[in-house]
Formats: C-alpha cells, sequence, structure tokens
C-alpha cells in the first residue's frame, strides 16, 4: 500500500503530459495551453503549476533555485525547494547564475538571466480578460479573434478615473505581436525582463490550469496608450540602505528601533551576493 | 549574518512542524486508522468521494494524519492519487446490478421491489446520546455480536430463493420509461472524458460535469443544488425518484489468460440518485408535452444529500435556464472543489509584499498627481 | 446617381432557424404553424429574407414581436450566426465578399468599423460600469486607436451631439436615465462614422416625451451625416417618421415593401393592412 517516493513525485506519464502542454506553449508563445493539473502535497493557489513544470522537467544532473517574492529563504520558498529535493536529490543553489530551473513567485531575479536556462513562473490569474469576462469559453474565444480591446478599454477606464493606468502588479503584455498575456503578478519593473530574454519563460496555473510560454528571444510588450506609455514603479530617489544600489527593486521596510521607513534590495540573493563582494573587496 | 528580514525560513519550518506533531499527541490519546475508518465512516466515505480515490483505508489514515479536517483529509488523498499510475479501466458498470442496502422513492409510495430504510439518521431526533460517553470497547463488541446473531437468525428463516437474488432490485426509472412517461435517453458509446487527465474545456462534455460534481466538495455541491431549488432556479420542487445505496462490483478488461476477458476485482459502495424533474418533452403533433426530465447523481460511499444536490445540479447545466448561475457550468464546475478553493482561499495567507508594494507605488502616484490639479 | 444604383447593404436569402428541422417541416413550409414545426418544435426564425438598403436611406423594418426582425438585425451585427444566407457590404471589399462566410475575426472588423449598432435595451450595447466615455472608446479601441487625447476629443464630440452634459461624461450609464442611455448608444454607434446604423426598437419602453428626443436627435444625425440606416420597430409611427422605405414582416417572412407613404396609405396585405388600421 505504501510505496516509496517516486523521483519528482508525479507518476511518468503525468509529466509526459505536462511537457507536452509545455512544448505546445513555446511552439505559441502567450497562448494558454489547458492541461489536467495534478494534485501535489502543497496547495493550489501555492505554486502548484510552477512546481508540476518544474517536477516534469527536472532531471539528475538540474540546478534548481525557488525564489517566493523575491526571497529564496522565504517559508513557502524553503517549502517548495524541501519538496523538490526530498523527491528529487537534486542540487540547490540561491545563485541565480548557477542554477539551471528557476521557479519564482512575483519576481524576476536582478542578475540577468542567460541561455540555456529556464524562468518557471508561478501564476495565480492566467486570464488577462478575466477582469472584464467571466466566462472562460468567452475569453478563450477573444483570444482567438485577437480581440484584445477589453484589456486596453480597463485601461482606458482608469485614465478617465484616475489619470493614469492604475494596474500594480501583472501588467499585462502583448507576446510576439500576437497573444495578450498575463506575466504573473511581478512587478512592472519587471516587465521589461520579459522582453527578448535570453532564457526560456515558462508560467504554470495550477488551480487554473494553464500552461503558457515565452521563447528565448521573443518580442514582449507591456501594454501601454501612445501617450500614456507604461511606466514600471519608481523608487523615486530611495536607495537600498545595505548596499546604496537604486536600479532595482526595493522593499520598504520599517526600522523596528526608529520607527524610521528604510529600503532594502528585495531580490535578496543578489544582495547578498553585492554584499559578500563588497566584504572580500575591503578584506583585499 | 543578520542581514536579511525574510531569512530563517527553514528553520521555522521545521519548528512549526514540531508543534504541529506535539498538538495530535498532547494529550497523550491517539486514534487507530481502523478506529477512524470503523466509526467514522461516513467522514470516511465523503473524504473518499471528494478524493476521487476509493480506499477506506487511506482515507482514515488521511484523516487522522489532518487531525480531522476533512478538506484537509482530501488534499492528502489527491496529493497521493498523483503519484500512482493508471493501470486499468474498469468496464461499464450498470448501478442495475447494485446489491442494494437502502432504497428509497418520494415520488412513489410503493416502488417495484419495496422501500428499504436502512440505515438512515433521518427519523432519528437529533439528541445528544450521553450513553455513548461511558461506551467501552466492550459495550460496543456486545451489542455488535448480539445483532449479527439476531440477523443470522432471522435470514435462516427466510428461503433460500429469496435469499438467491438478495439486494439485487429492478430500477424505478426503467419502470417509467416502460410507461413512456421518462423518454429514452440517447445512447452514447463515446469514451468518457477523464478529468484528471485532460483538461477542462467548455461548453464541458456531461461526462465531465458528472464527474467534477461527484468530486465537489459535499458542503458545496448541497448548497448550490439547495440555490437552485429554492429560487435561482426553478421555483418548483424537484422529486426524489430513486434514492439507493449499495455495493456495485467492478470489472476490468485484461489478457492475463491471452485472450481478452473481464474480471472481478471488488466491489465500491456508492450512493445512487435519479431525481426527477419537471421537463417539456417533445411530443407527436402535440403542443409542449409535460413530462419527467431526469438529474442523475452518483458518488462514493454513503453521501445521500450530495448525491441528491448532484442530481439537481446536474440537470440544472443540461437544461440551462437565462440567469440561472446554477445552470452556469463555469460558475457551478469551477468553484466546487475541494483542493482548488480551499487552496486559493488559503494561498492569501502567503506574503504578497512584492505586489502589494507595487499597488501602493500606484495608488501614491495618482493621490500625488491628483492632488496637484 | 451612381451611388444609388449600387446598395450599401445587401441581404439576400437569409434563413435562421432554431432547432434541426425533421422530415414534416424540411423544405415544407406549409406545415409550418406560426413559423414554427409543429412535430419538432423548430422554429424558422427568417425565411429567405432577402433587402438592400441604398446609400443615404432610411429603411424601416416593422412587425409584431416574433416576427424574426431582431433575428434579422441580430445576424447583421453577427450577434447570432445566420443558419444560411448572403451578407454584402459596399463598403466592405467592394460588396463583392459574402461577409457571413468570412472569419470571425473579420466579421468583429467589419461590426467595429462599418457598422453602428443601437439596442433597445441598452445593457446589450453597453458597458453599464465603464464610463460613457470608456464606453464610446470601446469603439474606437476596437478600431486600434491607441492614443487617449483623441479618444477622448472624439469622444466629447459626440456626447456633445447627443447631449450629454460634460459632468456626466465620466459617469457610469448605469447611473442615466433611459433615454440618457439610448443617447450614449447611438454616439457609440457613431464613433467611428460607419455607413451603416442599425437600430433595433430604441425607443421601446421609454417615455413618450423621451421617445420624441430621441426620434429627433436620429432625424438630425441622419440629415447632417446621410447615414444609411434600418431600423427596426413595431410601432408604425416610428416607421412613419423615420423611415423612406418600409418592410413589413410576419413568421420569419418579408409579406409587403414599398415606400413608406406606400405602405401607410394603401396596405396590400390583409396583415398590413390591420397594422395599419390600428394604428388609425
Amino acid at each position: 500500500m505504501f510505496k516509496e517516493k517516486h523521483f519528482a513525485f508525479l507518476d511518468e506519464s503525468s509529466k509526459k503530459e505536462i511537457r507536452r502542454a509545455v512544448l505546445k506553449a513555446v511552439a505559441i508563445p502567450g497562448y494558454q495551453v489547458p492541461f489536467a493539473s495534478r494534485e501535489l502535497p502543497i496547495a493550489r493557489g501555492w505554486g502548484t503549476g510552477g512546481l508540476q513544470i518544474t517536477l516534469s522537467l527536472i532531471g539528475e544532473d538540474d540546478i534548481v533555485k525557488v525564489i517566493d517574492q523575491g526571497s529564496d529563504e522565504s517559508v513557502n520558498a524553503v517549502s517548495l525547494r524541501n519538496l523538490i529535493q526530498e523527491t528529487t536529490n537534486v542540487r540547490s543553489t540561491i545563485r541565480t547564475q548557477e542554477a539551471t530551473l528557476i521557479q519564482t513567485r512575483h519576481r524576476i531575479p536582478e542578475t540577468p538571466l542567460k541561455e540555456g536556462q529556464i524562468l518557471i513562473l508561478q501564476v495565480p490569474l492566467p486570464e488577462p480578460l478575466r477582469n472584464v469576462e467571466p466566462s472562460e469559453y468567452k475569453t478563450k474565444k477573444l483570444h482567438g479573434e485577437g480581440d484584445y480591446s477589453g484589456a486596453w478599454l480597463k485601461m482606458f477606464e482608469d485614465i478617465m478615473r484616475y489619470g493614469q493606468t492604475a494596474t500594480g502588479a501583472d501588467h499585462p503584455v502583448c507576446v510576439d505581436g500576437r497573444y495578450v498575456m498575463a506575466p504573473s503578478p511581478i512587478p512592472r519593473f519587471d516587465n521589461p525582463k520579459l522582453d527578448n530574454s535570453p532564457a526560456l519563460l515558462l508560467f504554470g496555473a495550477g488551480r487554473e490550469k494553464k500552461i503558457y510560454a515565452v521563447p528565448p528571444y521573443t518580442q514582449v510588450v507591456s501594454l501601454a496608450f501612445d501617450d500614456y506609455p507604461f511606466r514600471r514603479e519608481r523608487f523615486a530617489g530611495e536607495k537600498c540602505r545595505l548596499t546604496g544600489l537604486s536600479d532595482v527593486y526595493l522593499d520598504e521596510l520599517t526600522d523596528e528601533t526608529t520607527g524610521e521607513i528604510y529600503y532594502q534590495i528585495n531580490d535578496s540573493s543578489y544582495l547578498l551576493e553585492h554584499l559578500n563582494r563588497e566584504t572580500e573587496m575591503q578584506t583585499e | 549574518m543578520g542581514y536579511v528580514a525574510v531569512q530563517g525560513g527553514a528553520e521555522a519550518i521545521k519548528e512549526a512542524n514540531l508543534l504541529a506533531e506535539y498538538n495530535n499527541c498532547r494529550a497523550g490519546r491517539a486514534i487507530s486508522v481502523e478506529d477512524i475508518r470503523e466509526n467514522l465512516k461516513k467522514m470516511v466515505d465523503s473524504v473518499m468521494s471528494e478524493s476521487s480515490l476509493y480506499s477506506p483505508e487511506l482515507a482514515a489514515l488521511a484523516i487522522k494524519q489532518a487531525q480531522g479536517d476533512p478538506a484537509e483529509a482530501v488534499f492528502l488523498l489527491r496529493a497521493h492519487r498523483s503519484t500512482l499510475p493508471r493501470l486499468y479501466f474498469t468496464t461499464v458498470t450498470d448501478t442495475a446490478h447494485m446489491r442494494v442496502e437502502r432504497r428509497i422513492s418520494a415520488a412513489f409510495k410503493d416502488i417495484p421491489g419495496g422501500q428499504i430504510l436502512g440505515d438512515s439518521p433521518d427519523y432519528r431526533h437529533r439528541l445528544l446520546d450521553y450513553a455513548l460517553c461511558a461506551q467501552s470497547p466492550a459495550d460496543a463488541q456486545d451489542f455488535a455480536r448480539q445483532y449479527e446473531a439476531n440477523i443470522r437468525e432471522a435470514s435462516e428463516r427466510t428461503s433460500a430463493e429469496q435469499s438467491g437474488n438478495r439486494g439485487r432490485l429492478p430500477k424505478l426509472v426503467d419502470f417509467l420509461r416502460s410507461q413512456n412517461l421518462v423518454s429514452n435517453p440517447d445512447l452514447s458509446d463515446e469514451p468518457p472524458h477523464d478529468i484528471t487527465t485532460e483538461p477542462l474545456v467548455f461548453p464541458s462534455a456531461r461526462s465531465s460535469r458528472l464527474q467534477i460534481l461527484t468530486r465537489g466538495m459535499t458542503g458545496a455541491v448541497t448548497a448550490l443544488g439547495y440555490a437552485k431549488i429554492r429560487g435561482f432556479g426553478i421555483s418548483h420542487h424537484p422529486n426524489i425518484g430513486e434514492l439507493r445505496v449499495g455495493s456495485l462490483p467492478l470489472h476490468i478488461l485484461s489478457d492475463l489468460s491471452g485472450a481478452q476477458e473481464e474480471y472481478y476485482i471488488g466491489e465500491i459502495e456508492a450512493t445512487e440518485a435519479e431525481i426527477f424533474m419537471e421537463a417539456h418533452c417533445r411530443g407527436e403533433e402535440a403542443e409542449n408535452v409535460l413530462g419527467i426530465g431526469l438529474g442523475y447523481g452518483l458518488c462514493f460511499g454513503r453521501n445521500e444529500t450530495k448525491a441528491i444536490a448532484m442530481g439537481v445540479l446536474e440537470h440544472s447545466m443540461e437544461n440551462p435556464g437565462p440567469g440561472d448561475p446554477t445552470s452556469d457550468e463555469e460558475f457551478v464546475l469551477l468553484h466546487v472543489d475541494a483542493v482548488e478553493s480551499t487552496g486559493f482561499v488559503s494561498h492569501l495567507k502567503l506574503p504578497h509584499y512584492v505586489t502589494f508594494r507595487s499597488k501602493l507605488d500606484r495608488i501614491r502616484n495618482i493621490r500625488k498627481e491628483q492632488s496637484r490639479v | 446617381m451612381t451611388q444609388w444604383e449600387k446598395p450599401v447593404l445587401t441581404l439576400k436569402n437569409f434563413n435562421k432557424t432554431f432547432g434541426n428541422g425533421c422530415s414534416f417541416c424540411k423544405d415544407k413550409p406549409e406545415n409550418l404553424k406560426g413559423g414554427c414545426c409543429p412535430k419538432c418544435r423548430t422554429i424558422y426564425a427568417c425565411r429567405d429574407v432577402s433587402l438592400c438598403v441604398y446609400c443615404g436611406e432610411v429603411v424601416g423594418i416593422v412587425g409584431e414581436s416574433g416576427s424574426g426582425k431582431s433575428t434579422l438585425m441580430q445576424a447583421l451585427y453577427f450577434d447570432s450566426e445566420p443558419t444560411d444566407g448572403e451578407y454584402y457590404l459596399d463598403a466592405y471589399k467592394n460588396g463583392e465578399r459574402n461577409i457571413f462566410a468570412d472569419s470571425r475575426r473579420q466579421q468583429k472588423w467589419v461590426r467595429n468599423m462599418l457598422l453602428g449598432m443601437v439596442y433597445q435595451n441598452p445593457v446589450m450595447g453597453l458597458k453599464m460600469h465603464f464610463s460613457a466615455q470608456s464606453n464610446i472608446a470601446e469603439k474606437m479601441i476596437a478600431a486600434g486607436n491607441r492614443d487617449v487625447h483623441s479618444m477622448v476629443a472624439r469622444g466629447n464630440d459626440l456626447l456633445e451631439r447627443v447631449s450629454i452634459p460634460p459632468a456626466r461624461r465620466k459617469d457610469n450609464p448605469c447611473n442615466f436615465s433611459g433615454g440618457m442611455q439610448q443617447r450614449v448608444q447611438i454616439a457609440k454607434a457613431l464613433a467611428n462614422e460607419p455607413p451603416v446604423l442599425l437600430l433595433d426598437e430604441i425607443t421601446t419602453g421609454l417615455d413618450l416625451s423621451v421617445q420624441a428626443d430621441v426620434l429627433e436627435l436620429i432625424q438630425k444625425i441622419q440629415r447632417a451625416n446621410r447615414n444609411s440606416i434600418l431600423l427596426v420597430s413595431h410601432d408604425l409611427s416610428v416607421i412613419r417618421m423615420l423611415a423612406d422605405r418600409t418592410v413589413v414582416m410576419r413568421n420569419g417572412q418579408i409579406i409587403e415593401e414599398g415606400l413608406t407613404d406606400q405602405i401607410l396609405e394603401d396596405p396590400q396585405h390583409p396583415y398590413t393592412q390591420q397594422l395599419v388600421y390600428s394604428l388609425l
């Protein structure tokens, strides 16, 4: 009745199916490929889409990195990484440049990705048109017909109401001039990193049962009107308290003793590397 | 080096797991998996049904591990299910072959084969039974032994030919079909979709809908079925044509012996409900002929309310009404699954500071610009 | 004069059925009862409907509810698929391509660029929880406009023409009166200056005084722009006020057509006579 753990958890025919969905997704950039999402030992909404892709692709030689909200050490990242390691015994790393598979929630690493790497993004809501059309059957048709006026209309309405578009994270993008795609809730700061990326970008939505992809060197454009250009989050004059860097995504933190607000690099492994390099330089 | 606030996740998880383990045995007591399987049968049944994995042993284990949280137990079983390869498919099981233990019809006073009340709390008063506080395993053993002896004695009195056919009863709906009150269904040999290996696409096939409903959360399926008959759908009242609980034999096709043959692999307990709904039938020459439409519910174990509500919802989606949320298949099917709904709701507990920071940036910018105007 | 020779809109042998038909009703219209097969209950909502609209002309379709006139409008605006038939617009591929046979994507393009629709029920034509400005912009966005300022300017211009005061232009139509909602719909229909306007029972359900306002607005716009209009109504007074030519439909078929004056003065078909006399 009780068996030893299977390599990478899922049974092999399930993995094969998921890989087939991934291949289809790569072949049609930005198109949401439906797949029969499997239940995993972690909860729906906690990264099961990304994890199913990771588990289906991972081999013994892979080096895996898992991040959640920019951190390798946050509780959920640790939990996912433990599951991957317990069922595969592959090496893990926090160094972006060393990893072959990077599973991430809501961030793209600050260290530029390179060819041969695969970035797997966890997606809660894969449908960029869902807030204008609740029905899956209808949004599927809209994609087929290339009718994205709903997504544009939402931004137009924001401008009417607030004087600018009001999207926070998950600002929709157009992939390869064809499909409008939800980039997962990455901050707008990360949107430009999707464009012409040397690494393969895969997106997995476990609960919504969709897989989609941006193949390497594909054009990805954030939706914006001509006279209201796309804007990343602005950290006007703010700098990381520890490194002094400014062109990175910053967390806003409060100093417990002074009550002062300060800023710190969100990407924890990038921050560590930077600090270590500085220490090395000082000791030299 | 104490640099980063979010360091230390690994340590935190380890400690949290230890605490959970301690909470499980804090009082120094441990309930056995057998006790759960035998004494909490209804819970075992609903967990098996929602997990779509028929194994009373594993369900009982899952309940123990989940500290009695049914959604968590379902989650454990579903995850286990994902590791299992699909070796065989059972052949078609005709539910007319059910060995019936309970069977009622609300639509007719007397039905061919008779009504069998069986074990049901329906006519029991829901009063706390304080005697159970003092019940010892020995008491339970005595009662069980006595009851079994009585039954044996009673069955010896009935004739052999009666017992030979014990539990096999004609289906009421076949009787109604013979009377032309229920129209004959269009038979289809199309293999059913398997929602666990094929993506669900809309508009969905009936086989997909039935699978999702039978795996649905008991509470969710019941609540939506209730909404349908209370007023967000039909205003009239459905009737339970036939509700039966019993065992269904399962077979697989295999060429173990060299030739393709059917093999009996065991039986499962199931609840089946056939619900009569008012329907407009097509009659020869006539205007609208009023007839009986059927809603069908079937689930693992003894799970009567769910099977009935499933029948109501299934019929609702087969015969959609304008503006009726319970006949909107996407509304029903995408929201009744235990693993999906509890997973997504609970994911709100995950940190969202990156996305929230992005939202804050928008709010601050909009405010700044509006105050300038 | 050449413009008058070629219709801007041509519909040929349009059919729309709900149901699959049976041996009793297929190709046997004499067996139908009120456009419906008594055996298999298939509804023949439109049967062999052919009509055209010439440049700058207003054509009215009149008939009771269930006569098939709204089914016809839905097909012309691609809200529902035809069972069969041919549909040509002069502005689309020189009027040589049957749009019913074209791809859904092309049909959407035609719908956004060459047609303007005003529905009886504003919920069909407007996004009630988007501002009036956005509702008008929707058409321009669909036509590929990506410049907010130009769309706002055009929106203001159109809303001015239908007398929606500046203070209300960023409000949601769900907070508007029925007459205002109809005027926003009209502004939206005009957004891309389509050659053909489709108006489906646009005054039904409005107060009499509001009805008159809306009709006057349509008349004013039509005179200024020389739009070609196909207009459906069960109300002969609307037809009399707006339509140059009138088509009478019953049980999914055209039973009579001619100049509006002629239909009203000298109806030929008994049903039309009944309609006209009941008006008097």
